[in-house]
């Protein structure tokens, strides 16, 4: 299988003109053949290695590329 | 001086209640004149800046924070609310105003040199408010900046053996009525288990990968101090299987005035004599009690353990011996979208250490939700949409007749967009020439 972090981060460079922030589920598709807490621990581990980090709104926690998206995302302008 | 006039939040001091602006100016009056010394790693102004923004909001009528970002401190993807001013020229000390969720102890127990070091280190590494406490449970303090997050997580964890709470799409700190420590109608160990869970499950409550938020909270009975029926995703109520233990001799002292009902809470107004008839067997929700020979029965095949007889005669009636709880799932109190209150899923487990049968409910369902949940579906939603049936077979359990078809009713009633004026629609170009982006 792929590197994870490879899969991860080639999905969300593809998706970087119109997001840049994912839910959990969006990531979890990408291993499909995973249970979802094996995905999670995955997940994770690109966080503590510093390739993915979280956002959260307080309410609903997103995951995202270091430094991609802007809070103005919260207001529907981009 | 106050750094910023207010008269319209000067307003709210003047009703008869405590205020949270004379409140917030009492704070902003010490960090100013500052006579202990505090080496203040914020601006000493964030009190100053906090009343400034509030009248802006109040002269604009909307809000200038921002919400959203920061999640935590190293490795955790919650416990941190980030927040920020959209006018921080104007308001400087409130540039940054995050919000940090601390795990409160299980029954809110605390010593005051606990309470003294958490002030402490609020008051040099915060804005030296609090919120004791959140909706959730946890102690909210109010108001940091981005450094200040690792230096006061260290000193939480290092100093005063707590941690932080959860936020975002975690399970959120469990929450516990104060059970055996002072309550005779405790029927499980509250404190124990929420502890204990709350051991068991940091992955969860530091590792956000739910579709959305999943709150535990543990009542020891069906009074529900900690409202587990209405505000959790999975309530944990303690109830017993035998039958409610009568003290016939008492029974007749609460009738004949020796006894006062209800442990004498309603002592300030005359309300005549007692009437067990009125206030007791007629109240019974299931009409399951009645009085034969001057005795008190009740047939405990049809109690549904509302507690309301408890309540009233503690001396003369008890819960019964063989206790554990019930599940309930699917409550939730958001404010758009839909209240709801729980459905009973598992009517009757033990809650012995170590817990196993309870875990395995809990994992189930959180395997379903997980897999079939959609992004930002709690799970009292799931089980809307794919029916309590779907649910109470994930967890492998007979339907019985306690099992309603659909989750019990929405309690609130909300605004019709036709009743505002100006409807929910807003002109973004107007709202960008008062707030940055
Ligand atoms: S929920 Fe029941 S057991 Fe817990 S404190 Fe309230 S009355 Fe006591
Ligand atoms: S607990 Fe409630 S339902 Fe049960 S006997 Fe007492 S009043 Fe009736």
């Amino acid at each position: 299988m792929a590197d994870p972090k490879d899969i991860v981060v080639e999905f969300m460079q593809s998706k970087a003109k119109s997001k840049s922030k994912f839910y959990f589920n969006d990531l979890a598709a990408l291993f499909p053949e995973m249970k979802m807490r094996e995905a999670k621990k995955i997940i994770n581990k690109l966080v503590t290695d510093g390739v993915l980090v979280y956002w959260s709104s307080g309410s609903t926690t997103m995951y995202g590329l270091p430094g991609a998206g802007k809070q103005a995302g919260a207001e529907g302008e981009d | 001086m106050a750094k910023h006039a207010t008269p319209l939040l000067d307003q709210l001091e003047s009703g008869p209640w405590p205020s949270f602006v004379a409140d917030i100016k009492e704070e902003a009056d010490r960090r100013r004149k500052n006579e202990k010394n505090v080496t203040y790693q914020i601006p000493s102004d964030v009190c100053d800046d906090l009343l400034g923004v509030l009248e802006l909001s109040y002269t604009d009528g909307t809000t200038h924070w921002k919400h959203g970002g920061i999640v935590g401190v190293f490795g955790y993807g919650g416990g941190v609310i980030g927040r920020y001013c959209d006018q921080p020229q104007m308001f400087p000390g409130v540039a940054h105003f995050h919000t940090m969720r601390v795990n409160q102890p299980a029954g809110k127990y605390y010593k005051t040199d606990y309470l003294r070091q958490l002030c402490d280190i609020w008051d040099m590494r915060g804005s030296g408010l609090t919120n004791m406490h959140g909706a959730t449970g946890d102690i909210v303090l109010l108001g940091t900046t981005t450094p200040q997050l690792e230096e006061i997580f260290f000193e939480l964890t290092h100093n005063m053996n707590t941690d932080l709470g959860g936020s975002g799409s975690n399970l959120r700190t469990p929450a516990a009525c104060l059970g055996e420590s002072r309550c005779e109608w405790a029927c499980y160990d509250t404190q124990e288990m929420s502890y204990q869970l709350t051991m068991e499950y940091q992955d969860e409550l530091h590792r956000p990968a739910f579709p959305y938020k999943f709150k535990f909270k543990f009542d020891g009975c069906p009074n529900c101090c900690v409202a587990s029926i209405a505000r959790s995703d999975m309530a944990f109520i303690g109830t017993w299987k035998d039958n409610i233990g009568i003290d016939q001799e008492a029974v007749a002292a609460y009738i004949g005035g020796e006894l006062k009902p209800n442990g004498g809470a309603h002592a300030d107004k005359d309300w005549g004599a007692f009437d067990i008839q009125k206030e007791v067997i007629d109240l019974c929700p299931t009409e399951c009690m009645w009085i034969e020979d001057g005795k008190l029965k009740i047939n405990d095949r049809e109690c549904t353990r509302c507690m309301h007889c408890i309540n009233v005669m503690p001396r003369a009636l008890r819960i019964g011996n063989d206790r554990g709880l019930s599940i309930l799932v699917g409550a939730k109190a958001p404010i758009l979208d839909g209240a709801q209150m729980g459905s009973l899923l598992v009517p009757f487990i033990k809650a012995e250490e170590p817990y196993d049968e309870i875990k395995e409910v809990i994992e189930s369902i959180w395997d379903w939700w997980m897999e079939e949940g959609k992004n930002r579906e709690r799970l009292g939603e799931l089980i809307k949409r794919q029916g309590l049936a779907k649910c109470i077979e994930v967890v492998g359990l007979k339907p019985v007749p306690q099992h309603v078809l659909e989750p019990r009713h929405n309690p609130y009633i909300f605004w019709k967009e036709e009743d505002v004026t100006g409807g929910w629609q807003r002109d973004i170009a107007e709202f960008r020439k008062h707030h940055q982006r």
